[in-house]
């Protein structure tokens, strides 16, 4: 077979189990596919391939024995702040250029404990801080549709693998949108569960109220694959929650009986393009053919105040998380200087880019004496506002339907100098990260032959009707069987 | 909101960033625009609504006061910049 790296997990699943494949097949077959994307589209900071073999031994051995999970042997990429040991984890800074962990994210041993096969780590924007893959160190990832356009971000290196089939799926990271955002951008799936979830415990810490781990796949059903393995408590992250978790498949049901969906208006306003809002009202009319009851007038009024709210609490969280990096404990360290302080700016000076810097400013400045009460207890207080409206919201309706992004795929170099409307592009995705609701993207369409993405909004701790909805949806249309051009 | 240099470099010297002139300028102009744009959150109204810190409901987790094996000492060394026998080492705090 020569086209096995395009298989989904349930797909590959079913052919090691029919013994029609092996791993190391299927693995060589993906290295051999992401060696030859990788080129064009830059999506990976670290192939781990010798790894990567001998964990497809090891899952061949256990295929052989019948001991298996669907992703025992399925190849996967990793979003470069989950730390992995004995792999670099950079954060896609040069701060942690030669960082390597002497232990695994609790994601990492959940995939390692199903002898899940890790091909390596992927490109993003530094410390997750951007939408475009742009603000890595180290090179910028580019869109596998039109390679002139960012791939959206933070975790576009992984969104880009998935799309390019460099990998079955991969893990993203979600602080504003950085999972859904590049999933729609890419016309992959992209899931940001509910926060506490999934354990933080070894991603590096970017904004601890907002961070969240989650799958990014060719389809629904294989979100629900993924979120079986990663979701569910741990000991080691306190604001992980002891809920049991379900059987995420058993949600995924073709018809939409009786599902109530809001439309919130505000997000097809302002600064949405045609072509977007075109599609997704196309979208959630399909919604509605599959038996869900579509309400267009809801409402969710406080979420001009949204964007503000969280471009004031993240940067303020991320000046504290980030006021570790100084040089002493790991990471990089200016040397020619026998000055404590002078040793700490010098690190900080060259190991930071500068939106991690902007960032970091923002957040010192939010938080400082005589201006703490006008930004940030004020954000935390419309952060308030905004988790009550939602609330209120899901009184009504089982989930609310609206695009993943404002706009289609930007041109790289065209946002990457003016911050503030980089950051308008997480306007449709930060406010669920505020309210610390799950939400996914799924495809949903394209215009000028660059996709659109579907964001789907769920009540705390129901990823199920996320993925029953997204489900529905993805089996009533093709958008998710394109292929890019790459 | 527009920031002056004084109070850029100011945030610059509490967050140890090492700014260097150019760079103050351009955080100034960039951070300006961005401080203006959130200017609306003046107009929520929020009255005597409590903050939200974090949005799940669990509060004072613990775990038992077991002790647990830790990292090997070499292991957590592994990375660091400058070490001395069995510690980090590093510049004089004081002189």
């Amino acid at each position: 077979m020569d086209d096995i790296h395009q298989l989904t997990i349930s797909q590959a699943h079913r052919l090691l189990q029919e013994r029609k494949t092996s791993s190391v097949e299927l693995t060589k077959a993906s290295l051999r596919h992401l060696h030859e994307v990788e080129d064009k589209v830059h999506a990976c900071v670290t192939v781990s391939e010798d790894a990567a073999l001998r964990q497809a031994e090891e899952a061949d051995e256990a295929i052989s024995t019948g001991t298996t999970n669907p992703l025992t042997g399925i190849p996967a990429l990793i979003k470069d702040n989950m730390c992995t040991e004995g792999i670099k984890t950079t954060c896609s800074s040069r701060i942690l250029e030669d960082f390597v962990p002497p232990y695994d994210a609790t994601v990492i041993e959940k995939l390692k404990a199903h002898k899940a096969v890790i091909l390596g780590k992927t490109n993003m924007d530094e410390f997750a801080m951007g939408s475009s893959t742009e603000h890595s160190a180290f090179f910028p990832t580019r869109n596998p549709w039109d390679l002139d356009c960012v791939p959206g971000g933070s975790s576009g290196g992984s969104c880009v693998a998935v799309a390019a089939d460099a990998a079955v799926y991969a893990l993203g990271s979600d602080t504003g949108g950085s999972i859904r955002q590049p999933a729609g951008f890419c016309s992959v799936v992209g899931l940001k569960p509910t926060y506490g979830r999934v354990s933080r415990f070894g991603l590096v810490a970017f904004a601890s109220s907002l961070d969240q781990i989650g799958p990014i796949t060719k389809t629904v059903a294989d979100s629900a694959l993924v979120m079986n393995v990663i979701a569910g408590h741990d000991p080691r992250d306190s604001t992980s929650v002891p809920n049991p978790v379900p059987d995420y498949t058993e949600a995924l049901i073709p018809d939409l009986k009786n599902v109530r969906i809001g439309i919130p208006q505000e997000y097809f306003v302002e600064g949405i393009q045609d072509e977007v809002r075109i599609s997704v009202q196309a979208a959630i009319k399909k919604l509605g053919e599959l038996g869900a009851k579509i309400d267009w007038e809801a409402s969710l009024p406080h979420t001009k105040y949204a964007l503000a709210a969280y471009y004031i609490v993240a940067p303020s969280e991320a000046s504290a998380n980030l006021a570790r990096y100084d040089g002493v404990k790991y990471g990089f360290s200016y040397q020619d200087t026998s000055n404590m302080w002078q040793a700490m700016e010098k690190t900080k000076q060259y190991g930071f880019g500068d939106e991690v810097k902007r960032r970091i400013m923002l957040g010192t400045y939010a938080l400082s004496a005589g201006y703490y009460d006008a930004y940030y207890l004020k954000a935390q207080k419309v952060r308030t506002l905004i988790r009550w409206e939602f609330d209120q919201a899901f009184e009504k309706y089982d989930a609310l339907v609206t695009p993943t992004s404002p706009t289609l795929p930007f041109k790289i170099g065209e946002r990457v100098d003016d911050p503030m409307q980089m950051y308008l592009s997480d306007v449709c995705t930060l406010p669920i990260n505020i309210a610390g609701v799950p939400a996914i993207s799924v495809p949903a369409g394209f215009a000028n032959g660059l996709p659109i993405g579907m964001q789907i909004i769920g009540k705390p701790f129901d990823e199920e009707t996320v993925l029953h909805i997204a489900f529905a949806y993805e089996q009533a249309t093709d958008w998710h069987n394109r292929k890019p051009p790459v | 909101m527009k920031l002056s240099c004084e109070e850029v470099r100011h945030i610059g010297l509490l967050a140890r960033l090492g700014l260097d002139e150019a760079e103050i300028e351009q955080f100034r102009l960039q951070l300006s625009d961005i401080l203006e744009n959130f200017e609306i959150l003046k107009e929520a109204n929020t009255g005597d609504l409590k903050p939200t810190a974090q949005p799940i409901a669990l509060q004072n987790v613990l775990r038992p006061d077991e002790a647990e094996a830790s990292f090997p000492v070499e292991d957590v060394l592994a990375n660091a910049p400058r070490q001395d026998d069995n510690y980090f080492r590093i510049r004089a705090v004081l002189e």
